[in-house]
């Protein structure tokens, strides 16, 4: 077992550390950052000062040692565009992702699990038809293009929901603010944690509805329709049970997926977020924040990962068998 | 009873004065972030119009951009050297204390410190001589007509407050902690600032005690950058924005057929142009061998006259950009319509290639950006088809701004050899464009550093040190109009256009859209 985590673990920070060279040198080729930091009049060698006390002058090499330096310390340095340390900014915008990733799985679950177990039990009739079609536009319309899309028929025609922002917040501690405390908030998540979450739904979806498929085949289910046992029982307390341990693992990697893909739905709700961050961090080469998202992008899918591993080793005796 | 119907008449005086209980709060979107609010971090028109309404200079501009008295009542020039400037009395910083002659000389000392972006703002080696409490005198080295020109965004900061808090460095772009002054604000202007977080929302109040009479009605001002251009119209569509810009212009029409908003279209000061390498001996991205076919001022011109500037005046840029024949806007140059631009005619075109030498042409490499200007790349692969038409290939790379500054610039070496770029003079004055774009330069950038093509005139360096400090504006124009002229004949640049504003309104405010780009909450009333 502690040879097996060792060896995990290790995997686990070879993988960061490509991650790392990976994240830092494709920075090389996102542009200039000096460009963005200071106005268009601004002199040749105020530019050049500027490059050489910002390191960007040295040797990528030496750039790359003294940022996984101080990464594995915490340290990610400091916004080219908001002069402020990387995980001061992280830590104000994580609330918004965790709180939008969050309900969108919740929304995902919540539609996706029934859709699917009524699908799954009605394969014949016509509402079951049209959930799956429906769940085909789901997967196969980008992103961009449903947020945009709800924007425009619930905010813009009808003009029931916010089009953009978390709308009023609540302070809780010293750090994180809440929109679920206010009506505001709780309006401004709902299109966004649709716009989120819809592929999960449809997946989960899908899952069941093939799972319950599969299940209310088996022997057991028939003996106990065949003991008498009511509909529901058997619906629910058997086979839906049974349906439910595949689902609960890949919801469980799901949700490492929706914080890491929020970028999207934040960029299109402008959502103060870590994605949006993100992305007007790739718009003014704001290397410092790019490079800490993506090595924490990296990190969340790796211990994800890491765990995921323990757990099945855990369960699984079959993978202890010829191991030493 | 007798108190009853007082109470009425004081509630209908209230409501009479417009000082009336209904708050107005006016919301508004704009692409980018507001980063940091030390006034002198960051040269950029954004920052310096959201900063203009908490904070306020010795001069101001107004809605056609004439200079105004702000923070100066008047002032005068005693000799060619000597400025005077009368300092506004009574004038308040939002924290209390007064705007005395004390915190100009402090702010002028800050502008022109290490790690400002602004620092262009004052003469290096102009001295500061505080006569009394409220006047100023400015003592240059030579005479300087247009010394006060951009001191509308040389934004007065508090001496005391800054240093109280520890600000009196600038935060410079390579800090890595920000001061007191980039997450606050103290100024003289019309609006306080509540709240500030950066790339998320930014909150004003109105200042009431503001020393001018306010124009505008608003109590609050809310401001959220919308990166996305179909939420940030989304928002002003379905009315959570009053005001929302730039606006993209395929989504104008819509805007005005919306009921309750509409678009608010002008020009520019901006003006999109063509540059071309006239420095190497060879072209970078060309076929054509050991020499340099655009230092032949009939091939510059050739690529002029083949230019359908009508052409992409309706179809590009949808009837919203002015051609232009000067490489600065007519707005800011008295004697700008004397000049026509060279007619777009390809048989000219082609006949002059002929002359130079290039019977059948020849190819090179053009650099664009693709998210800077409006319609950029579109006017770049306009361009280029224009040109084949006379035999010219042009192999056109656009790229986001990030990467194409970093190459077509000092920076990037100068790494092209045909470009587009927009240029405004932050001081509203030729003398910019002169200095900037279009006087000699050396490999690094020293001279004029985004002359980009690297042309030569030793006739315009010669107007442009005598422009710099003629005072009398008859003569000094004549002569800004001389370098012009010698820049059109040669055809150092291909002037394009003006390209137009674009801001969604909604009917509900009145807003004064100012061919800077500046937005200013004083001018704004909310109905």
């Amino acid at each position: 077992m502690i040879g097996f985590a060792t060896r995990r673990l290790l995997q686990a920070m070879i993988v960061m550390l490509v991650v790392a060279v990976l994240a830092f040198t494709m920075f090389r080729f996102v542009g200039d950052p000096i460009n963005q930091m200071v106005g268009i009049e601004t002199s040749i060698e105020e530019r050049e000062a500027l490059r050489e006390r910002l390191g960007l002058n040295d040797p990528v090499a030496v750039q790359f040692f003294r940022f996984a330096t101080k990464a594995v310390q915490f340290d990610f340095g400091t916004s080219y565009q908001f002069r402020q340390p990387v995980s001061d900014l992280f830590a104000k915008r994580i609330p918004a992702t965790l709180e939008l990733s969050f309900t969108s799985a919740l929304f995902a679950l919540l539609v996706g699990i029934p859709m699917g177990i009524y699908a799954g039990l009605n394969r014949e009739s016509p509402i079951s038809k049209l959930f799956l079609s429906l769940s085909l536009v789901g997967i196969s319309l980008p992103t961009f293009f449903i947020g945009i899309l709800l924007i425009f028929l619930f905010s813009v025609t009808l003009q029931w929901l916010p089009s953009f922002g978390r709308g009023e917040t609540v302070q809780i501690g010293s750090w994180w603010t809440t929109g679920f405390l206010t009506v505001s908030g709780l309006k401004a998540l709902i299109l966004p944690s649709i716009t989120l979450g819809l592929y999960q739904m449809t997946l989960i979806m899908r899952l069941i509805r093939a799972e319950m498929l599969e299940v209310i085949r088996t022997d057991y289910i028939k003996f106990a329709r065949a003991r008498g046992l009511p509909d529901r029982i058997v619906n629910f307390r058997h086979a839906l049970k049974n349906t439910l341990v595949p689902v609960i693992t890949i919801t469980g990697l799901q949700l490492g997926a929706i914080i890491a893909f929020a970028t999207i739905t934040e960029t299109v709700f402008q959502w103060p977020g870590m994605g949006l961050l993100f992305l007007q961090a790739v718009q003014n080469v704001d290397i410092p924040i790019m490079s800490a998202y993506l090595l924490l992008t990296a990190f969340m899918f790796v211990a994800i990962n890491f765990i995921v591993d323990i757990l099945y080793f855990l369960i699984d005796p079959r993978l202890r068998v010829g191991r030493p | 009873m007798y108190k009853k119907s007082f109470v009425l008449a004081a509630a209908l005086l209230a409501a009479g004065t417009g000082s009336a209980a209904k708050a107005e709060t006016l919301k508004f979107a704009f692409q980018g972030a507001l980063n940091a609010l030390d006034p002198y971090s960051l040269n950029e028109t954004f920052t310096l119009s959201a900063l203009g309404n908490t904070y306020e200079g010795l001069t101001r501009r107004g809605p056609d951009l004439q200079i105004e008295p702000a923070l100066a009542e008047s002032w005068e020039i005693l000799e060619p050297n000597r400025w005077r400037f009368h300092l506004r009395e009574g004038v308040k910083f939002h924290n209390g204390s007064d705007f005395t002659a004390e915190d100009v000389a402090f702010s002028v000392e800050r502008v022109r410190s290490e790690g400002s972006d602004l620092s262009t703002r004052v003469p290096a080696d102009m001295k500061v001589e505080i006569v009394d409490d409220h006047t100023v005198d400015f003592v240059l080295s030579s005479p300087n007509p247009i010394l006060h020109y951009e001191w509308d965004t040389f934004y007065i900061m508090d001496k005391e407050w800054t240093s109280e808090n520890d600000a009196v460095k600038v935060t410079s772009a390579s800090d890595t902690s920000v001061n007191h002054a980039a997450l606050n604000a103290n100024g003289t202007g019309p609006f306080k600032l509540v709240s500030h977080e950066p790339g998320v929302k930014t909150v004003y109040e109105k200042f009431d005690g503001w020393w001018d009479e306010p124009k505008h009605n608003l109590d609050t001002v809310e401001f959220t950058p919308i990166g996305s251009d179909a939420t940030r119209v989304a928002a002003l569509l379905s009315g959570e924005m009053d005001m929302v810009y730039p606006i993209p212009v395929q989504d104008i029409k819509r805007i005005n057929d919306n009921q309750g908003t509409s678009a608010m279209t002008g020009p520019e000061l901006r003006t999109i142009f063509l540059g071309m390498d006239q420095m190497r001996d060879e072209l970078l991205y060309s076929d054509v061998k050991g020499k340099n076919p655009l230092k032949d001022a009939k091939v510059r011109k050739a690529f002029y006259q083949a230019i359908d500037i009508n052409a992409i005046k309706t179809k590009v840029m949808r009837d919203l950009a002015t051609p232009s024949a000067i490489m600065i806007s007519p707005l800011l140059f008295s004697r700008s319509d004397e000049f026509e631009r060279h007619p777009y005619d390809p048989e000219a075109a082609k006949a002059l290639l002929a002359e130079a030498g290039y019977p059948d042409g020849f190819s090179i490499g053009m650099d664009c950006p693709n998210d800077r200007y409006v319609n950029d790349e579109a006017i770049c692969q306009a361009v280029a088809s224009m040109l084949a038409r006379i035999g010219v290939k042009v192999n056109l790379n656009a790229q986001p701004k990030a990467k194409y500054f970093a190459r077509i610039l000092a920076s990037g070496n100068y790494d092209t050899s045909f470009y587009l770029l927009g240029w405004t003079p932050g001081s509203f004055d030729s003398w910019n464009v002169l200095d900037n774009l279009m006087n000699c330069r050396d490999e690094t950038g020293k001279g004029s550093p985004f002359n980009n093509g690297g042309f030569c005139d030793p006739q315009i360096d010669a107007l442009t040190d005598q422009i710099l400090v003629e005072i009398d504006p008859e003569k000094r124009d004549a002569l800004i109009a001389e370098a012009f002229k010698i820049s059109h004949d040669n055809a150092y640049y291909i002037p394009l256009h003006q390209q137009s504003l674009a801001w969604g309104v909604s009917d509900d405010v009145n807003v004064v859209q100012r061919a800077d780009n500046q937005f200013k909450f004083r001018f704004v009333t909310k109905n």
